[in-house]
């Protein structure tokens, strides 16, 4: 099989996640097995619960299993204590989470720096370095000053993105990532995915947007805390056909 | 996150809440302020009060007939005559580290001149009295050793009595003759002023007269009240106050066993019980002072607490970008600490102006160095304990549930 010689980048062994809530034991995950490879562009789809944000808390190890095993990167995650998953998310995870959360009154490259903050093999120039083409990558090098007030909802994601990028993550969790954007920009924002999946990032994307599973190369679909479906995606719609077919914007709107 | 990073930091989140970073700061700012200024007023007074002792006479030991009488036991009133001039003239003779000695009887009473007369004491010394209480002879001269061995009917005045009895302080009054208690004597010399000392005496209400001549023709006794020595420097303060102890016992005929029955006071003594007076009220001062810098401290806490609370979703990404728990507690509590220390140097800076608004007033004030540094200590651990608890709230913060927070 040639999906052998891909590098697997996540690997999930029969992850279950309960929680307590009062008596009763609710069972979030029951028991959730894939491999994502390195360069896929997954969606992971569900109503609301069917476990999709536990499932996104055990990727981006804000949580361990209850049972089962999560290797991220081939690091074993379940019995890895607090702070070692912190540094695990500093070095090998990018979020991006649905309402931006930037800093406020700080600047795009600071908002950018903060992972590296958290990294003492960085110096300052060489966080602002990787900020600054960070930046450039999602097509900001113009606006590096520029604080998160001063900035439209699309600019604020693509400085989320960028902080993501920064640290040159195995993967990038996308949580949400166009929810809260018109149209438009939310497709501007899946065309750069699209553009980070090109150049061979990992990239999962939590949603219950069903259409953006088109413009993805998997889709994993989650009920009741199990995988429903599992399928690659064989046709990728390219975003900027979409982009092209959109009304002509009204730039009094 | 290294150190500098964590102060770049909490400098960013206390520039972004001016006001209200300033607000809790001012406990702080007035806390340290009034402690600085007790400590300062503290200090200040126990220096003047030691400049005034040193002013009433150099390594001044003081030896007084009876025992020591500080348990208050009432004692024998003979044991109050025990000191004779024999025994001024021995230690004149013996005690090497004495460099002036001086016998001394006083008493009070009226002392007239033509029709004026006011209210004084007379003391009768040695001519070495002079040197001991560092009095200067502004005009005429002291009166002689040739006057102690004739008992000559001389003195020697303050500038209040010039004032009271001939009506102007200037008046060339040496030649004339004022009569202590109907005794005449002719003023020799007039003494220059020193003023009133820290407790409020008129140390010019003096007259001073040979003792010979006091003993005889005023109080009629043949003991001394005390005698007064000056020791050759400081240092040798305690030796001397031996060497006095061996000669007055040897005179006195004391048996090994026997308790002095004179005692010897020296200066250092005396600055040392108004030190601890002083001490104790500072100290009462500063505690109260004190009690401010914790109800600031405790501020302190209460806005670290509401800023916990207000940055939770802060927290929580910084938490998901890999920060550990303990880079976020440091985080606060470098903020707490900096809040506090800006605060302590705001507060040093606000009591050194008070200071020196109060020493120009008159008040005096000296701001001790370790005070200084005593504050910014208390100011930093402040920091510390104030900021702990909202810190460990903070790093306990679970980052799924903080980056959701609303």
């Amino acid at each position: 099989m040639s999906e052998d010689k891909r590098k697997v980048v996540i690997e999930l062994d029969n992850v279950k996640r309960d929680f307590k809530v009062g008596d009763e034991v609710v069972h979030a995950l029951r028991g959730i097995s894939f491999k994502i490879y390195e360069g896929e562009f997954v969606t992971i789809m569900g109503t609301s619960g069917s476990g999709k944000s536990t499932l996104l808390n055990q990727l981006g190890c804000l949580d361990t299993p209850t049972s089962g095993e999560y290797y991220l990167d081939g690091t074993p995650v379940r019995k890895m204590k607090r702070s070692e998953r912190a540094i695990l998310r500093n070095r090998k995870i990018g979020f991006v989470f649905q309402n931006y959360n930037l800093l406020a009154k700080t600047t795009s490259v600071e908002n950018v720096e903060l992972p590296l903050m958290y990294n003492n093999k960085y110096n300052a120039r060489q966080r602002r370095e990787a900020a600054v083409k960070a930046l450039q990558a999602v097509g900001l090098g113009d606006r590096l000053e520029h604080k998160s007030n001063q900035m439209s909802g699309g600019q604020m994601q693509r400085v989320a993105i960028a902080r993501a990028l920064v640290n040159d993550p195995a993967v990038i969790l996308a949580d949400e990532a166009t929810g809260n954007l018109d149209t438009r920009t939310s497709y501007e924002m899946l065309l750069l995915f699209q553009k980070l999946h090109h150049e061979g990032r990992t990239i999962i994307f939590v949603t219950h947007n069903p259409e953006i599973a088109l413009y993805s190369s998997r889709n994993i679909m989650l009920r009741d805390g199990k995988i429903r479906e599992d399928v690659v995606n064989e046709n990728i719609v390219d975003v900027r056909e979409v982009i092209a077919k959109l009304p002509v914007q009204n730039d009094e709107d | 996150m290294n150190f500098t990073n964590l102060i770049r930091v909490a400098m960013r989140a206390i520039m972004n809440n001016k006001m209200r970073t300033f607000l809790s700061m001012l406990g702080i700012i007035i806390g340290v302020a009034a402690v600085i200024i007790m400590m300062a007023i503290g200090q200040g007074s126990k220096m003047s009060i030691r400049g005034e002792l040193s002013k009433m006479g150099t390594n001044l030991l003081t030896i007084r007939p009876g025992a020591d009488m500080r348990g208050g036991v009432r004692q024998d009133p003979s044991a109050m005559q025990t000191l004779k001039v024999a025994d001024y003239e021995s230690i004149k003779q013996k005690a090497t580290l004495a460099r002036y000695a001086s016998a001394e009887v006083s008493s009070g009473g009226q002392v007239i001149y033509g029709a004026n007369n006011t209210t004084t004491t007379i003391y009768g010394e040695a001519p070495e009295y002079l040197d001991i209480k560092l009095w200067e002879v502004e005009k005429g001269d002291c009166y002689t050793e040739d006057d102690i061995r004739k008992s000559a009917k001389v003195c020697v005045v303050g500038q209040t009595i010039v004032e009271e009895l001939f009506g102007d302080k200037g008046y060339d009054c040496v030649g004339k003759t004022i009569r202590f208690k109907s005794i005449p004597f002719r003023i020799v010399g007039v003494l220059k002023g020193k003023g009133y000392n820290s407790w409020g005496m008129d140390q010019d209400n003096v007259m001073i007269a040979p003792y010979t001549t006091v003993m005889k023709r005023i109080v009629a006794q043949t003991y001394l009240s005390s005698i007064v020595v000056s020791a050759v420097s400081e240092e040798k303060s305690d030796d001397c106050i031996e060497e006095i102890n061996e000669i007055l016992r040897e005179n006195h005929k004391l048996k090994e066993g026997d308790a002095n029955d004179f005692t010897v006071h020296s200066q250092q003594e005396m600055m040392e019980t108004m030190s601890t007076t002083m001490d104790t009220i500072t100290i009462i001062l500063v505690v109260a002072a004190a009690f401010s810098l914790l109800v600031a401290g405790i501020g302190i806490m209460n806005i670290m607490l509401v800023s916990v609370t207000e940055r939770t979703k802060e927290i929580g990404l910084r938490m998901s970008v890999g920060a550990r728990g303990k880079d976020i507690s440091r985080q606060f509590l470098i903020e707490a600490v900096m809040i506090s220390l800006t605060g302590g140097v705001l507060g040093v800076l606000l009591g050194y102006l008070l200071c020196t608004a109060a020493s120009s007033m008159g008040l005096p004030c000296s701001i001790p160095l370790w005070s200084v540094i005593l504050s910014f200590t208390v100011c930093a651990c402040i920091g510390l304990i104030f900021g702990f608890v909202p810190a460990r709230k903070a790093a306990r913060m679970d980052p799924i549930e903080a980056i959701r927070y609303e």
